[in-house]
């Protein structure tokens, strides 16, 4: 593995590999010494051109618990905001001695772009690109959603994959990274992935994901999922009229009080809500539902650690020059 | 060159030994290292407390994953590493006694080590062996040793346990055993 840009392109034993590795990430958050010593010399440069806090956060935690160094770029106040295109910035980045790019981009495909460029040698990470796919996240949800099973069967997760597993993904799918990502590799894992969603904010050409599709938030909740991923609204990613109001929305497509009440009747005693945050309380989730102790809001983080620790690793390790490897 | 028989008298020497050298099974912690490392050590102290009625092989016996302390990490491909489990009492104060197949370079040793001392501080760290091979590449040797099997570099030695390459496992093995083959015409499964 030497990017990881796309869910779209990890097979089912790269995702295992991933997921497997991030359980001994999450062990040693356990110890006394909560650091490993794994990729001590290296750099891992932080290169968001895209506001965030939770994602960039989590990745400079999982960098330096491997013991790399970090280096934290965003466009605000940098080169960027004075024009320096994106060629020159990342070259300059090598320069001062990146092994690793994670970048967070506006623009769809930058990352496979970035990869493919020939402009640097590092390795890259795609930390959301657009509304194209933030695979990490997919990943740490992948990751919560195996824990669950695994506890719903009393056994390990090593090397478990989501068979058999319902997960229903509700919301702005036109605009989610987040949904795009989870559909590839949910369903690479052999999950069940429904998307609800009002017709104004599902993609084009939905019919041909590996997922099924409802108009109606209700009927999908009647199915009894083992899971239902609440997306957050964009509201900077709003420029249309896809809905006619936030209380309309929250009628049809938030996950109310009684939507609650009908989620714990139907669906199983450890089904889960998920959010990949931050929640919109009164909007796309009630804040009972926010509370619930179904909710895994705040184990995604953690295990969001986890999850990039063990991207890092696996990129970052076995990478000198003479081995040669596919790229992912 | 071990047969199941040899590598089970080997066995029950090494505990004996590390009882005589620890004057008895107080504080004794098997931790044996990913992958044959950790059934040898689960073997030492089912034959512990075969011998010593007083020692709890569950409560004394753990595994040591190293994967993320090897020295090899850029160079060799990316390894999955193994779960670190660590006997409720832990390693501090403990005699830890890691248990490996092949003693070869000491590099997985070294790591060990350094694994070690991140989990916790024993007050003396033993190392077991069911093979030294020689080659040693740092100063690390074996105080507990099955059998030093002189060989070549150019060699590769095959230990096989029915727990790891047993049916259940990945090998076709039904019988433990150790042997030596020569690097070009080896079998499959690398170490």
């Amino acid at each position: 593995m030497k990017h990881l840009l796309s869910t779209a392109d990890l097979s089912r034993s790269d995702a295992l590999q991933i997921l497997d590795t991030a359980e001994e990430m999450a062990a040693v958050s356990g110890r006394e010494v909560k650091k490993l010593p794994a990729l001590r010399g290296r750099t891992v440069v932080n290169l968001f051109l895209e506001d965030s806090t939770r994602t960039r956060i989590s990745f400079e935690a999982a960098a330096k618990r491997l013991s790399a160094d970090v280096i934290n770029f965003s466009a605000k106040g940098s080169s960027v905001s004075k024009g320096e295109s994106l060629k020159d910035t990342v070259q300059t980045l090598e320069a001062i001695g990146a092994d690793a790019i994670v970048m967070r981009h506006w623009g769809s495909g930058a990352a496979a772009q970035l990869a493919s460029s020939g402009w640097i040698t590092s390795a890259v990470v795609n930390a959301g690109d657009g509304t194209h796919e933030h695979p990490t996240q997919a990943l740490l949800d992948a990751f919560t959603l195996r824990r669950h099973l695994s506890r719903r069967h009393g056994s390990a997760p090593h090397g478990r994959d989501l068979e058999g597993m319902h997960v229903v993904i509700v919301g702005d799918i036109l605009h989610s990274r987040v949904a795009r990502s989870n559909v590839w590799l949910l369903t690479t894992l052999g999950a069940r992935v429904t998307l609800a969603a009002p017709p104004t904010l599902m993609p084009f050409g939905v019919d041909a994901w590996p997922c099924e599709v409802t108009y109606s938030l209700d009927e999908a909740l009647a199915t009894g999922p083992d899971a239902v991923m609440m997306l957050r609204v964009q509201a900077e990613r709003m420029k249309d009229a896809f809905f006619p109001s936030a209380a309309e929305y929250t009628r049809s497509w938030g996950l109310t009080d009684e939507r609650l009440a009908v989620f714990e009747s139907t669906s199983a005693a450890d089904a889960i809500i998920m959010h990949p945050g931050p929640m919109n309380r009164g909007l796309e989730i009630s804040s009972a539902a926010a509370d619930s102790p179904r909710n895994t809001a705040l184990e995604q983080v953690t295990n969001g650690v986890s999850v990039r620790m063990a991207v890092l690793y696996l990129l970052l390790s076995g990478s000198a020059p003479d081995s040669q490897e596919a790229t992912v | 060159m071990l047969s199941a028989a040899d590598i089970d008298r080997a066995l029950t020497r090494i505990a004996h030994e590390i009882l005589e050298s620890n004057k008895g099974p107080e504080n004794l912690v098997l931790l044996g290292i990913p992958r044959r490392g950790y059934p040898l050590a689960q073997r030492l102290a089912a034959k512990l407390a075969g011998i010593e009625p007083g020692f709890d092989p569950e409560a004394s016996t753990g595994q040591l994953d190293v994967t993320m302390y090897r020295d090899d990490l850029r160079r060799s491909t990316s390894r999955t590493p193994a779960p670190t489990r660590l006997p409720a009492r832990g390693v501090d104060g403990a005699v830890v006694v890691l248990v490996d197949d092949v003693l070869f370079s000491g590099r997985t040793i070294r790591a060990a080590l350094d694994a070690l001392s991140d989990i916790g501080r024993p007050d003396v760290v033993r190392l077991g062996v069911l093979v030294d091979r020689g080659h040693r590449e740092l100063p690390i040797r074996a105080d507990f040793v099955g059998k030093n099997l002189p060989t070549s570099t150019a060699e590769r030695v095959q230990v096989r346990l029915t727990e790891i390459d047993g049916p259940d496992g990945t090998g076709e093995s039904a019988e433990d055993g150790v042997s030596i083959f020569d690097r070009a015409d080896e079998p499959g499964d690398a170490r």
